[in-house]
């Protein structure tokens, strides 16, 4: 039987209408300027734009707003902007070794060329939470000491000097990038794409398989090599000027994770390592992507895959949260025929079971 | 001796661009209220786009995507026959039109002093402030370790 699902225009228009009147809510409230957003929510508005899987500070701060604050839903909104939008190709590969540091740790070297700078963090704080801001707190100027002209070498770059890391694998310079933007997904995947998805999956999706492998569900014995973030030169290959033109400057956060060591009858044994790179100041996000990298990898370190954090396909099929929230919600939408199909086929089926027993109380009970 | 001067006028355009980007389009919309700009017309109406940002494996391998962004881009034509091109981050396509008269600008020899000296450089001297000012604020973030001497050795 074919149900008819109309009538609904009027509901909807008034639903959204409200919503938007839900959305400003208070009106005696001042209304959030984006430049507040992007200002005072700055992590967020990070969070974003990884997940977003586009750098734009204004459109994400945007994006928030509408959603009222729901990530998910300003992360989908982004996702549909970018969509609008040529792509006029692809940037040089930034160079993450000349970061203008804001903040850069190491928990394998106390003391590494340049220093452990510790940057704006919630590290050492104690969690308390500070009534002060809920007064229109002023804070102080940041205190200042002279910079220091030293370079800050990426920690892999020191122990790899000695081969004690693996090196980064290699590509030719012409050798086409996977992009899963362009093309489905077909497994097994290359690394490439892997970091690619991994960059834009949901960061508690992340965050929960790397903790996985911490507490032994494909356990690979992780350092903290290093994590820095700041500011990085993006350059884009201009056909139309014939070099590569700068575009300016965006923030990344970067996490090497050195990882337990493997040898063979061949090579001698070195460290092995997962990658993270991540859009704004996004530390939690771009260590768990390197701990699940690194599980990733088991296959082509030989390790045995027994745990989720080691299967690609499971991975990369369930981080995306635009798509699971798509076919998660999508429950909600009517399906009132189908159920028909289910209600029409259950109660057949009770009745043939109510015949068989004899018990026609079952078969009331089914009306 | 022809590519070393074609390079070295590269390297002055790619200079001027990057002190351009990163420079707001107000702050260089008020340096260029300062010259007087030459005639000139659109080659490229300025437009919106996005570029694929991609990274590097480990920081320095092969190159992944990791993910776009948003960037403006414009090229204008002096009436002497300059074309000049500009590009930046986000969806100001004023700004991406202002580089690129600009680097226009750099490539005409009687109006590259004037550009470098009223426009460029002053907001190199703020970039570079500006640059200062974080590595100073980050500065101050620096572990000193140090080692307590327990005991008499």
């Amino acid at each position: 039987m074919y149900v008819a699902v109309k009538g609904g225009e009027r509901a909807i228009e008034n639903a959204h209408r409200l919503l938007a009147h839900e959305r400003r809510g208070d009106r005696d409230v001042p209304d959030l300027s984006l430049a507040q957003i992007a200002e005072q929510l700055s992590l967020g508005v990070d969070r974003v734009m990884t997940e977003g899987s586009l750098y734009d500070r204004e459109l994400a701060a945007l994006a928030i707003k509408q959603a009222r604050g729901d990530m998910i839903e300003a992360i989908f909104l982004v996702r549909a902007f970018r969509a609008t939008l040529p792509r006029f190709g692809a940037t040089e590969p930034v160079n993450t070794g000349e970061m203008q540091v804001r903040r850069r740790i190491s928990s394998t070297f106390k003391d590494i060329p340049g220093g452990q700078i510790l940057g704006p963090t919630f590290d050492y704080t104690h969690r308390l939470l500070d009534p002060q801001l809920a007064e229109g707190f002023v804070p102080e100027q940041p205190a200042t000491s002279e910079a220091s002209q030293a370079a800050t070498p990426r920690v892999t770059d020191i122990l790899g000097r000695d081969g004690l890391i693996e090196t980064s694998p290699q590509a030719e310079a012409d050798a086409p990038v996977g992009d899963l933007t362009r093309e489905p997904l077909n497994f097994p995947a290359d690394r490439d794409l892997r970091l690619q998805n991994l960059a834009r999956a949901d960061e508690g999706f992340l965050l929960a398989l790397g903790y996985s492998t911490q507490r032994g569900y494909g356990r690979n014995h992780p350092f903290a090599g290093e994590i820095r973030f700041g500011e990085v030169e993006v350059e884009f290959f201009a056909e139309d000027a014939g070099f590569a033109v700068p575009l300016g400057a965006i923030a990344l956060t970067e996490c090497q994770m050195v990882n337990q060591f493997k040898g063979s009858a061949t090579e001698a044994p070195c460290f092995t390592r997962g990658y993270g790179l991540a859009f704004g100041q996004s530390e939690r996000k771009t260590m768990s992507m390197a701990l699940v990298d690194r599980s990733l990898r088991a296959r082509e370190l030989d390790e045995e895959v027994t745990a989720p954090a080691q299967d690609e396909e499971f991975v990369m099929s369930h981080s995306d949260n635009v798509q699971a929230t798509g076919f998660v919600e999508h429950l909600k939408l009517p399906h009132y025929v189908d159920f028909q199909s289910e209600l029409g086929l259950l109660r057949k089926l009770r009745q043939e079971f109510a015949e068989a027993n004899e018990a026609p109380e079952l078969q009331e009970a089914a009306e | 001796m022809d590519s070393m001067v074609r390079n070295s006028k590269e390297a002055q355009r790619k200079a001027a661009m990057a002190v351009l980007a990163h420079s707001g389009a107000t702050e260089i919309a008020g340096r260029l209220a300062d010259i007087t700009v030459p005639a000139h017309e659109n080659l490229r109406e300025p437009e919106n786009g996005l570029v694929m940002v991609r990274g590097r494996i480990g920081g320095d391998g092969a190159p992944f995507n990791l993910g776009e962004a948003t960037v403006s881009r414009a090229a204008v034509r002096l009436a002497t026959g300059e074309v000049g091109f500009g590009y930046t981050l986000g969806r100001d396509i004023q700004k991406a039109q202002m580089i690129a008269l600009c680097d226009a600008m750099v490539q005409s020899a009687e109006l590259v002093g004037e550009v470098e000296a009223k426009v460029i450089a002053p907001l190199r001297a703020v970039m570079i402030a500006e640059r200062s000012r974080k590595a100073e604020e980050t500065a101050a973030t620096r572990v000193d370790f140090y080692t307590m001497v327990r005991g008499e050795g």
